[in-house]
This record gives structure tokens, sequence and C-alpha cells, in this order.
């Protein structure tokens, strides 16, 4: 369990840091444990919780919450994710493990590209993501 | 397409991914909303998560129905996790943005070739 609670704290950093962390928890806890793709994702889905709601709370008292915004995107996103939850839960877990890396994969490139050093008209370097 | 047929659809496909990967919600909803909804990229970071914690509850809802859940790793990773959500506010703005992405995507690339060879 210690690579478990190392894996926690390493997600911990980056997500602190402003980047997804349930790509770093979900690959390093199926290499440490031996949990199915499924549960490892339902780790990750619990896991994201506290830290969420706490960084909420922050988020809704600075104002920073386009609460508009966030309602229409509610409505049809539970749509999504009752769906979405029930198709993880109906495939194989093999199945499943390679379209999460094929995401991963996309997620990753999608990472380099914002990590290239990027000159703007004004010539100053752009920082993404944080 | 309109307004709130942007707004529909990116909602759908968020908590769609994030329900069927358990994660990812946010990586699609951030950019998203900046692109198709001109949300600022800190309020874009805001919004999202009061957009994924509801979604994460009800697709959490229906794994622990179904079964699927490791109480136990759960417990540890959260543990590390508080820990390193601390850290990770400090060293906020001490790393550079550039590197952080390289490392993080050079890391998703190895993560993903593992998981769909072996």
């Amino acid at each position: 369990m210690l690579g478990v609670l190392l894996a926690g704290l390493l997600a911990g950093i980056v997500s602190g840091m402003g980047i997804g962390g349930g790509a770093i928890l979900i690959p390093v806890i199926l290499w440490v444990t031996d949990v199915t793709q499924q549960q490892a994702q339902g780790v990750n889905l619990l896991y994201f919780l506290p830290t969420a709601a706490v960084a909420l709370v922050t988020h809704v008292k600075n104002g920073s919450v386009e609460t508009p915004v966030a309602k229409s995107l509610i409505w049809t996103g539970l749509l999504g994710a009752a769906a979405g939850a029930l198709l993880a839960l109906w495939l194989e877990g093999e199945l499943l493990r390679k379209l999460f890396g094929g995401f991963l994969f996309a997620v990753g490139l999608a990472e380099l590209y914002k990590g290239r050093k990027r000159q703007t008209t004004d010539g100053k370097e752009k920082d993404h993501g944080l | 397409m309109g307004e709130k047929g942007k707004i529909r659809l990116t909602g759908l496909v968020t908590g769609f991914v994030n329900g069927l990967f358990g994660s990812g919600g946010g990586t699609l909803v951030v950019p998203a909303m900046e692109r198709f909804l001109h949300v600022e990229t800190h309020k874009a970071h805001a919004t999202a998560i009061a957009v994924i914690l509801p979604l994460s509850v009800l697709s959490l809802l229906i794994y622990f129905w179904q079964g699927e859940m490791a109480w136990q790793v759960a417990l540890w990773a959260s543990g590390g996790g508080i820990m390193g959500g601390r850290i990770g506010a400090k060293l906020l703005g001490k790393l550079s943005g550039m590197w952080l992405h390289r490392i993080f995507g050079l890391f998703l690339l190895a993560a993903a070739v593992r998981m769909v060879l072996c």
C-alpha cells in the first residue's frame, strides 16, 4: 500500500498545480496493485471528491465559478456521466484499459503541444494550463 | 451549432468521458469552455470543478452500485493525495509550466503505450 500512498501523493502534487491527477493515479495504481481497470477508475473518482470539494468552496468564495455556464453543462453532463459509467462497467476490463490507454496517449500529445516553446506576437513565452 | 447546442454537447461529452474513464472530464471541459463558451482560463478551471464534481458523484454511485470499489486502495491513495495537494499548491508558480507539461506529456505517452501493449 506504500506504492498506492506514493501514487496518491504524486497525483495530488500535480493536481494541486493544476494538472489532471487521474491520468497519473490510474496508471500507477494499476502498476502497483492488482485492482481491475474499473476499480482503479472508481478509486480515482472517490479520490477526486474531497480535494475538489475543498477547492470548489474557495473558488465560489472568490467568485471564480461561472454559475450559469456550470448549471447548463451539468444538465447534459449527468446524462453522459451515467451512460459513460454504465458502459465502463459493461466493457471487458482489458478492452477498457486499452481505450483508456488511447485516451491517455491523446492527452499526452496535447500536453507536449502545450509545453512547446511558444513565442507570441509580443515575443513573450506564454504559460499554459496553470 | 448555436450556443445552447454547444453547451449541451460539451456537457454530454464531458460527462461521458469522465464516467467511462473515471477521469479526464476536466481535460475536455476546460479547453471547451475557453474555446466555445469564451470563459477565461482561471474561471474555466474553477467552473470545471463545479461541473465535474456532481458528474463524478453520479458515476461513482454507479461504480459503487456495481461493486467496483477497492476501498483500501482508495483510502491510501486519498491519504497521499491530501498531502500531495498541499505540496503541489506550494510548488505552484515555482516550476516552469512549460517543463511541467513536457514531463507530464512524456509520462502519459509512456503509460499509454504500456497500457495498450501489455
